[in-house]
C-alpha cells in the first residue's frame, strides 16, 4: 500500500473547510418527502459513514450530491464553496466521484474504454486510451487497484468491476468518493480488500462517504457516521464514541434485537432427505456434485457459502424450477415420499402441493410480479387454492381479504393491498413474499437470501417468523451469504463450495474463521494456518446482550 | 454462364444493394445508440418521394437529394420525439412512421402531380448520372481486370460510391472516435453515459439524425439513381430487408456490407433469371422474386447464428439511482 501520505494524511483537520457541507437539503417526490432539512458535514480526509434503513433517503441524498436530482431547497458547499450541482458533469468537475450500488459499466467494453467514457481528451480515442493506460498503471500501484485494462467488463468478477468504478472516479480526479452500499455484492474477502483500498485512499487525503446499512462496516472503517431515518438526519457522531446498539437504535427509532432469540431445537422426524443430488447445467457446468443432507421437523438447516457455489441451483431444484436444459440426478424424499426430479410432476406447483413453501433468492424477478398489486402477489403460486376461487372465476374479494389479513400479520407498510409490489420498499416487498409462503404453513420452507437488501427492522421481523415456523415443528432450509444470518438462525450449518457440501457444523461450536475456510474450499485435512488473518468479522454483533424489545 | 454474365449480375447486385446498404447503416447508427428503428422503410419512402418531387420541379438531382434528406429527417425527428423525448414505444413509433410515409407520399403525389401517386418521370438533370471513372474506357479491353474495372467498379452513380465509402467511415467513427465510443455505450448501458455526465438524449438524437440522413440518401438513390421518379410503395420492403441484414451483420459495418451484398445478389439473380432453369425443374419467377424476402424471414427467425443486439435497445432511458 502506498504509505506516502500527503500533508493532509489521514488526520482530520478541523480548521480546514468541510469537503462536503449540506445545509437544509429537502427533496420530495410527489407526496413522499425523501429528504427533509438535511444537514451534513464531512471533514476532509476522513471516511464518513451514512447509515439508515432502506428508504431512509440515503441514496436520494447522494444522488442530489451527484447531480442526479435537484434539491427542492437547501445549499451544497464543496470545500467551503457554495455550488449548484445541476448535472453529473458539474459534480465530476467539483471533484465528486460516485460508485453506484448497481455499477454503471458497459459490459462489452474493455476496462480502458469504460474508464475514458465521458472523460475523453479529444475527438479521437487513441490518445485518450494511451493516457488512461498510463494513469491506470500508476493508480494500480498507488492504491492496490489492479485490473487488466484490456479485459472486458463481463469477464471480470464483481469485485474487480467495482474497482473499475473506483478507478473511473479517480481517473476523473475525484477527491470526494461516494460509495453506495459497496459491499452488498462482494464476498467477505473482496469486502476486506475494498476496505484496504479505501484506507489507502484516505491516507492520500481523499474524502470518502460510505453509504451502507451494515453496522459492522461503519464500526470497522469509518471515522464519523451520520444516521438517517425516514428522510431526516437524526444524528451525526464520531464512530469511536458510539456503539452498534446505539446506531441500530437511531436507525429504527427503537431498540432492536440483533441476535435472534430462540429456544433449543426439538428436531422430529426427517422432513426432507436429499441424497447425492447432481445438476449439470445446459452449458455442461457441474453445479451440484452430489449434495446430501437431511432436515428434520422443527429444525433450521443453514447453507452458508459464497454465492455462485450451487446454492441457487439447489434452491431452484428443490423448488421445482431448475434452469432449462439442466441434467439432474439423485433423490429427494419429502416426508418419506420420493419426489420426481424430472417430468410434469417435478414442477413448482407440485412441490407446493407437497407442502414446500419457497421464498426465492431474487424476490423481484421470482418472488413477485413487480407491476401487480400486493393482493395479487399474495395469491401467486396458490391461485388454484379453493378459497381463492369460485367456480371458474377467481374470488378477488376473498383474495383481497386474505391479502389484507396477511399484510396485517406481517406488518407490511403501507398496508395497501392495491399498491403495486414495485412501490413497496425492499423490506416490505420481502415481507409480502414471506407472508405468502409462511402463512400457508408449509412442512418445509425454502428460504433464499431472506434479508438481502432488507432493513434492520424487517430483518428482525422476518427472522422471528422463520423461527416461529420452526418452533411449530416445520423444517426450514435457509440459504444465505450473510454469515451473521446463518449463524444466528440455523440449528445446523452446512457449508457449500463448488457444488459440494464441505461440512456441517453447529453454530455455537464453530467460528466465522472456520466457516470462512470451508467456504473457501479448504477442508479439515488442509493446512489450518492458511488464513489466520481473517478478521473476527461479525464478532461484535454476536456479543450483544439479548435485550427484549 | 460466362464471365460477362457474371460481371453483369455483380454489377446489378451492386446497384441493388446500395439502398439496402445505406438503410442498413442508418439502422446501425440508430440501433447502436439503443433506439430500434423499424421506420427505415417509411423514411426511405418519404425521401424517395420528396427527392423525386424536388428533382422534377427544379431539374436538379442534388436539390432532390437535399429534399430527400429533409423528408427522411423530418420523420426521424418524429421518431426521436416520440421514443426519446416522450419515452414512447420505439416499435410503435416506427410502425406509425411507416404508415405515415406510405399514406402521405401517395396523398401528396396525387394532390401535386395527379398521376395516381407517382411523380412524373425524371429527365437527365433530375437524375444522378453514372460516373465513369478515369481510364475506364482505356482499360476496357484488358482481360479479366478490364471488365471488372470498367463495368463493375466504374459506371455507377455517385451515391453508390458514397454508400461504399460510408462502410469504412462508419467503422472508423464507431471504433476510433469519442462519438463512436459514447454511441456504443449509450446503446449498451445508457446509465454509464449519464453518470459520466454526458447527455443520453443528445447522443440518441444525434444517432437518429444520422439515420435520417442515410435513409435520405437511400431514398434519393431509389428515386433518382436506380429509377427515374417515384412510384407508389417503391421501397418494396427494402427497409425491412435492411433491418434483417443489420441483424445478420450483428450491428457491424463491414458485416453490413456483406449482408446487403447477399441480398443485392439474390435480387440481381432474380432479375436476370426470372425463370431459373435447373434442368429438371424450372424455378418460377414468383419464387425467384421472393428470394430476398425468404432470406429475410430465415435470418429474422434466428437461423443464422446468435446475434446479440445492443443491450439497451428498445428501452427508453429513465434515470434511476
Amino acid at each position: 500500500m502506498a504509505a506516502a501520505a500527503q500533508q493532509t494524511g489521514g488526520r482530520p483537520d478541523t480548521a480546514a473547510p468541510y469537503a462536503i457541507e449540506l445545509r437544509g437539503i429537502s427533496k420530495a417526490f410527489g407526496p413522499v418527502q425523501a429528504n427533509k432539512d438535511i444537514d451534513l458535514r464531512v471533514r476532509k480526509g476522513t471516511i464518513h459513514g451514512i447509515i439508515g434503513e432502506n428508504g431512509a433517503g440515503k441514496s436520494t441524498l447522494m444522488s442530489i450530491l451527484y447531480g442526479f436530482y435537484k434539491p427542492d431547497r437547501g445549499e451544497i458547499l464543496v470545500n467551503g464553496q457554495p455550488i449548484t450541482i445541476a448535472d453529473s458533469q458539474t459534480a465530476i468537475r467539483a471533484g465528486i466521484g460516485m460508485v453506484f450500488q448497481h455499477f454503471k459499466l458497459v459490459q462489452n467494453f474493455t476496462v480502458l474504454e469504460n474508464i475514458i467514457l465521458g472523460a475523453e481528451d479529444g475527438g479521437l480515442l487513441r490518445p485518450s486510451l494511451t493516457k488512461a493506460r498510463g494513469v491506470l498503471k500508476q493508480l494500480a500501484q498507488e492504491y492496490q487497484l489492479n485490473v487488466d485494462p484490456d479485459e472486458t467488463i463481463d469477464e471480470l468478477s464483481v469485485g474487480h468491476q467495482q474497482r473499475v468504478e473506483i478507478l473511473k472516479a479517480l481517473y476523473r480526479q475525484a477527491d470526494i468518493l461516494i460509495l453506495d452500499e459497496p459491499t452488498g455484492v462482494l464476498t467477505p474477502a473482496e469486502a476486506d480488500h475494498l476496505f484496504r483500498i479505501l484506507e489507502g485512499l484516505k491516507a492520500e487525503g481523499k474524502t470518502i462517504i460510505l453509504i451502507t446499512h451494515k453496522l459492522r462496516e461503519i464500526m470497522e472503517i469509518t471515522d464519523s457516521v451520520s444516521v438517517m431515518r425516514r428522510g431526516q438526519m437524526v444524528a451525526s457522531v464520531e464512530t469511536d464514541g458510539t456503539s452498534p446498539e446505539e446506531l441500530a437504535e437511531l436507525m429504527v427509532g427503537r431498540k432492536v434485537l440483533l441476535n435472534v432469540e430462540k429456544a433449543p431445537p426439538q428436531p422430529g422426524a426427517p422432513v426432507l432427505e436429499v441424497r447425492d443430488l447432481k445438476l449439470v447445467d445446459d452449458e455442461g457446468v457441474e453445479r451440484l456434485r452430489g449434495v446430501s443432507f437431511d432436515i428434520r421437523a422443527g429444525e433450521i438447516l443453514g447453507i452458508a457459502g459464497v454465492s455462485g457455489n450451487g446454492q441457487t441451483q439447489l434452491l431452484e431444484l428443490l423448488g421445482g424450477f431448475p434452469e432449462k436444459g439442466a441434467k439432474v440426478s439423485g433423490s429427494i424424499r419429502m416426508n418419506g415420499q420420493e419426489l420426481d426430479l424430472t417430468g410434469t410432476k417435478s414442477d413448482a406447483a407440485t412441490r407446493r402441493a407437497r407442502g414446500i413453501g419457497h421464498v426465492p433468492e431474487d424476490r423481484q424477478s421470482e418472488g413477485l410480479i413487480m407491476d401487480f398489486a400486493a393482493w395479487e402477489n399474495v395469491a401467486f403460486g396458490y391461485h388454484h387454492a379453493p378459497e381463492y376461487n369460485r367456480g371458474l372465476l377467481m374470488d378477488n374479494a376473498a383474495i383481497r381479504r386474505d391479502a389484507e389479513r396477511k399484510m396485517e400479520h406481517f406488518d407490511v407498510r403501507p398496508r395497501n393491498p392495491n399498491l403495486a409490489a414495485r412501490n413497496f420498499s425492499g423490506g416490505n416487498q420481502q415481507k409480502i413474499v414471506v407472508a405468502r409462503e409462511i402463512e400457508r404453513n408449509p412442512d418445509l420452507l425454502l428460504v433464499g437470501q431472506p434479508t438481502r437488501g432488507v432493513d434492520i427492522g424487517a430483518i428482525e421481523f422476518i427472522h422471528k417468523r422463520i423461527v416461529e415456523l420452526r418452533d411449530s415443528g416445520k423444517a426450514v432450509l435457509l440459504v444465505s451469504v450473510e454469515l451473521d444470518e446463518i449463524l444466528s438462525l440455523s440449528d445446523r450449518v452446512a457449508v457449500i463450495f463448488d457444488g459440494r457440501i464441505m461440512g456441517e457444523r453447529l453454530p455455537d461450536q464453530t467460528t466465522t474463521g472456520e466457516l470462512g475456510l470451508l467456504m473457501a474450499g479448504v477442508t479439515d485435512t488442509d493446512h489450518h494456518d492458511a488464513e489466520d488473518g481473517i478478521p473476527p468479522a461479525h464478532a461484535h454483533v454476536d456479543e450483544q446482550p439479548k435485550e427484549p424489545r | 454462364m460466362d464471365f460477362a454474365t457474371i460481371i453483369q449480375i455483380l454489377d446489378s447486385a451492386v446497384r441493388l444493394m446500395t439502398p439496402l446498404l445505406l438503410a442498413c447503416l442508418a439502422g446501425l447508427y440508430s440501433e447502436r445508440s439503443g433506439v430500434f428503428d423499424i421506420g427505415l422503410e417509411g423514411k426511405m419512402l418519404m425521401a424517395a418521394f420528396t427527392s423525386a418531387s424536388v428533382a422534377f420541379v427544379t431539374g436538379s438531382a442534388w436539390l432532390g437529394l437535399l429534399a430527400g434528406i429533409a423528408g427522411s429527417m423530418a420523420l426521424s425527428l418524429i421518431h426521436g420525439l416520440a421514443s426519446i423525448t416522450f419515452r414512447g414505444n420505439q416499435l410503435i413509433s416506427g410502425v406509425a412512421i411507416n404508415f405515415l410515409a406510405s399514406g402521405m407520399t401517395v396523398l401528396l403525389g396525387i394532390k401535386i402531380f395527379g398521376l395516381g401517386g407517382r411523380t412524373p418521370a425524371l429527365t437527365d438533370g433530375g437524375r444522378f448520372n453514372e460516373v465513369t471513372l478515369p481510364f475506364a474506357d482505356a482499360l476496357r479491353d484488358v482481360p479479366i481486370l478490364g471488365p471488372i474495372y470498367s463495368e463493375l467498379i466504374s459506371g455507377h452513380t455517385i451515391l453508390v460510391y458514397v454508400a461504399f465509402a460510408l462502410v469504412p467511415l462508419t467503422w472508423w467513427v464507431l471504433f476510433r472516435t469519442r462519438f463512436g465510443l459514447r454511441l456504443r455505450a449509450v446503446g449498451e448501458n445508457p446509465a454509464s453515459v449519464d453518470t459520466a455526465g454526458v447527455s443520453v438524449t443528445r447522443l440518441r438524437f444525434a444517432a437518429i439524425a444520422l439515420a435520417g440522413i442515410l435513409c435520405g440518401l437511400a431514398g434519393a438513390y431509389l428515386a433518382t439513381g436506380l429509377s427515374a421518379g417515384f412510384v407508389k410503395e417503391m421501397t418494396a420492403g427494402r427497409g425491412f430487408i435492411a433491418l434483417a441484414a443489420l441483424i445478420f451483420a450483428k450491428w457491424r459495418p463491414w458485416n453490413a456490407l456483406f449482408a446487403t451484398f447477399l441480398f443485392g445478389l439474390l435480387e440481381a439473380i432474380a432479375n436476370r433469371y426470372p425463370n431459373l432453369d435447373l434442368g429438371i425443374v424450372t424455378v418460377p419467377s414468383m419464387f425467384m422474386n421472393a428470394l430476398p424476402y425468404i432470406l429475410t424471414v430465415i435470418i429474422l427467425a434466428g437461423f443464422v447464428g446468435r446475434a446479440i443486439p445492443p443491450r439497451a435497445g428498445g428501452e427508453p432511458y429513465v434515470k434511476e439511482r
